[in-house]
């Protein structure tokens, strides 16, 4: 019962991380795929805004993830971090490397030195995801053996893994899209938020289109998991369905896009959820109440999250609201020369790259 | 194969060198998270109250600077928790629902601290003077609460308990023991002031360096005061609780504490050792102070210390020699800033101004790097003295270590990717303080405070 409540929060948190630090991934992914310095200097410049002030607290929610997930179920989390070592070492270099590059760019002066730091944060941001879908993907087809104390190529290199390490470079890339078309309107920047939404429309169509291939692909990795995704899980597997078409037809939805995209991609993780329950790691017997945590860790997890809620739930809201209303800016203007934040890739100097 | 062998062997050497290293690495930045918020507090509260424009400029600048820093330590401390699990499933799989606690209550306030940066950083421009300075107050406080609730694990892993274990599970836990067990009371006020002192001293050797090269302005004096002052301040308090902490680690981890003294059998009238290596019971190019030892210990000459021959060779921590050295060298630089900060006080008290000797001045422009070298110095003191455990008493650090090959390839890997970062970090800090430079004070437009408000006063009047 307690364990249910905490496979919940860890769930809900890695909800929150999959859309709003996935949502920054994917901007890294726009900015890598914005073209030459001249050609992509608008849309990185919104990138840049939009993210500058709220990627460090969406950050956190990763923290969460994995401190939930090692006080919680600390046998299934050994097991995973045993067996899928090498993809979450180089997701934790990607982090690294995607948050320095990104706090990097914005103080440096030198177009070149800009550009490498630009491109550290942009390909970490495609390379991050993918590697985490992977891990994501040895464990739900079951490639984690409980007791795990070796690490396995094959565990994360088989078909569903890497249709879901694209799965997840696809999404970010989507509610990327989507939450910048958003942001696009806010300025009145009509001709970003056509830019934005005509990629939203692509990274969505993408993006169900791996979600369908991985669910196909699971009918043969891991035949329990398929089977209740279209059977317990199946009003969420359509609602996330439905989700992604309605925002593939209209990006541009005033209000609504950003909640439809973000509903739709937590809808994804709580079909995978409901349909692994009880079990943690598929093809083990390890469950949400026997993965090595006693009760009194889980009432005070369950006692934390609560806390959090409280605490962390305002402050969130008031920091996106303070974003959204545009109140939250570079302090550097005014001091120094233009900032390289108002304007990446920006200057006088501005020769074309490649 | 004895335990001495295995410690050696396998990948638990080159597991314990990367830990050392990304935790050596982020620990600077973890120190200037924790602190470096205060002192931009500090000169904002100065620029608003005492309606002062270099404070105010100041703490426009390092919260610039803080902006770089909190991102760098964000995704360091990241790899950190990585690096729990990848490379310490033992320890996670073993304890991780006991030590996973006070890591959930760190998560809470970093996710505060986070936030308010945020809105600080980003808020200098459309926050009013106070409101903005308010919006700095929870990334302070969530700081110190953050930093303590991280050293509660160390200080767990030091002196564990709070729990119980039957057939190698975990079957209960009382979370408020694990927080505040044996340990945390001495090394979460010694850490947390060790965060001051760094950031403190770091900050007044960036502005000592800056008047050793002859700007000899406002500007400069000020930085160097307000990291300064605070810091030479907190200095006495520092060592008092360095010196509890010492004793309670004579009784708590008896061999520790025998490894940082160079005690081999336990005896009475205990010599203390400055400096020396210790090589086949002999220690060599040290000071012997007699009975030093038993009196810091029990205020008696007559006290008896626990020496490390009281558990066998496996149970001791290698390289004695190096624990107290390390030991040494925290103890001398503290007393060295202790010294900086005695001669401000006097001269303060005698003629009401800096001292001019340049002398002193070369001495505030290493206080910095001092601090640092105690911080780590004690680091590796607490960290190789409590070897072979990474538990004490449960459990051995190559139990904990991963089994997976390849750590000397991530090893590798990460010291090169850390000097990279640590490289660029420090030339982006030079970027930032060329451009200051090159701006100049009067023409960094400060958006409100004191000048445009005494402009505007000035105009209605």
């Amino acid at each position: 019962m307690i364990a249910d409540a905490v496979g919940c929060i860890l769930l809900a948190s890695i909800t929150l991380y999959a859309v709003f630090g996935g949502a920054d991934f994917g901007a890294g992914l726009w900015d890598l795929l914005a073209g030459t310095t001249r050609r992509g200097r608008a849309p990185r410049a919104l990138i840049e805004e939009s993210i500058t002030p709220v990627w460090e607290a969406n950050h956190v929610w990763l923290i969460f993830d994995l401190v939930i997930f090692w006080t919680a179920f600390p046998t299934a989390f050994a097991a995973v971090m045993n067996t899928a070592a090498l993809p979450l070492w180089l997701a934790a270099v990607g982090v690294l490397l995607r948050g320095a590059g990104f706090a990097f760019r914005k103080e440096i002066d030198e177009l070149r030195w800009q550009r490498a730091a630009g491109a550290t944060f942009a390909i970490s941001s495609l390379l991050t995801p993918f590697f985490m879908g992977t891990v994501v993907g040895a464990i739900a087809t079951g490639q984690v053996p409980a007791a795990a104390t070796h690490a396995r190529m094959s565990a994360w290199t088989n078909s569903t893994s890497l249709l879901l390490g694209c799965l997840f470079v696809a999404a970010c890339g989507y509610l990327a899209a989507v939450f910048l078309v958003a942001e696009a309107a806010s300025r009145a920047d009509h001709h970003l938020e056509v830019y934005f939404s005509r990629r939203a429309r692509a990274a969505g169509l993408v993006a169900g289109a791996l979600s369908l291939a991985t669910l196909v692909d699971l009918h043969s990795t891991n035949h329990a998991l398929y089977h209740r995704l279209t059977d317990r899980a199946l009003p969420l597997v359509i609602l996330a369905a439905l989700c992604g078409l309605i925002v593939v037809a209209k990006p541009q939805r005033r209000f609504g896009a950003r909640v439809v995209a973000a509903t739709g991609v937590a809808a994804v993780v709580w079909g995978w959820g409901v349909a692994q329950y009880p079990t943690l790691l598929p093809g083990t017997a390890i469950t949400l109440s026997n993965a090595g945590a006693p009760h009194t860790t889980l009432v005070t997890i369950v006692v934390l999250f609560a806390a959090v809620a409280l605490v962390i739930g305002p402050s969130l809201v008031l920091l996106l609201e303070l974003q959204r209303r545009h109140v939250l800016a570079e302090p550097s203007a005014g001091a120094g020369p233009p900032g390289p934040a108002a304007r990446p890739y920006a200057g006088d100097q501005t020769p074309s790259v490649q | 194969m004895d335990a001495r062998t295995a410690v050696l062997s396998a990948e638990v050497v080159p597991a314990r060198a990367q830990m050392a290293t990304t935790l050596g690495f982020h620990i600077i930045l973890a120190c200037l998270g924790i602190a470096l918020p205060t002192m931009v507090l500090l000169a904002e509260f100065i620029g608003l109250r005492r309606r002062n424009a270099v404070a105010m400029t100041l703490a426009r600048r390092w919260s610039q600077a803080m902006g770089v820093l909190v991102a760098v330590g964000a995704v360091t401390g990241t790899v950190l928790s990585f690096e729990m699990g990848l490379l310490w499933p033992g320890l996670m799989g073993r304890f991780g629902g006991v030590l996973g606690l006070p890591f959930g209550i760190e998560g809470l306030f970093f996710f505060l601290e986070a936030i308010f940066t945020a809105i600080y950083l980003y808020g200098w421009r459309r926050l009013s003077g106070w409101a903005h300075f308010w919006s700095g107050v929870p990334i302070a406080v969530a700081g110190i609460l953050g930093g303590m609730s991280v050293i509660a694990v160390n200080a767990w892993m030091n002196q564990p308990g709070g729990f119980t274990e039957q057939g190698g599970r975990i079957t209960s836990v009382d979370p408020w023991q694990v927080y505040f067990n044996h340990a945390a009371g001495y090394e979460m006020p010694h850490m947390i002031l060790a965060a001051y002192l760094v950031t403190g001293f770091v900050v007044a050797g960036v502005y000592a360096t800056g008047i050793l090269r002859g700007r000899r302005d406002a500007y400069h004096y000020t930085g160097f005061a307000i990291g300064f002052v605070p810091a030479a301040v907190l200095t006495p308090a520092q060592i008092f609780v360095g010196d509890v902490a010492a004793r309670a680690i004579a009784s708590d981890q008896p061999v520790k504490f025998a490894s940082m003294e160079y005690v081999a059998g336990t005896s009475r009238n205990v010599p203390e050792w400055l400096g020396g290596v210790y090589v086949n019971g002999h220690v060599y190019a040290g000071i012997r102070i007699p009975d030093l030892d038993s009196l810091l210990v029990g205020f008696s000459r007559n006290t008896k210390v626990t020496g490390w021959q009281t558990v066998s060779a496996a149970q001791r921590p290698p390289a004695a020699s190096l624990i107290h050295l390390c030991f040494d060298a925290m103890v001398g630089a503290g007393f060295v800033l202790l010294f900086a900060g005695a001669w401000v006080g006097f001269t303060w008290w005698r003629a009401r101004r800096l001292p001019r000797p340049r002398i002193f001045w070369v001495l505030g422009a290493v206080s910095g790097v001092l601090a640092i070298v105690a911080m780590e110095a004690g680091w590796v003191v607490t960290e190789v003295g409590r070897q072979p455990w990474v538990v004490y008493g449960l459990q051995t650090t190559e139990q904990a270590a991963t089994k997976n090959g390849g750590v000397i390839t991530s090893l590798s890997a990460v010291i090169a990717l850390y000097t990279v970062l640590g490289v660029v970090t420090i030339a982006i800090l030079r970027i930032l303080s060329r451009r200051w430079r090159t701006t100049g004070a009067e023409e960094d437009g400060v958006p409100y405070g004191p000048d445009s408000r005494d402009v505007a006063a000035e105009a209605r009047a």
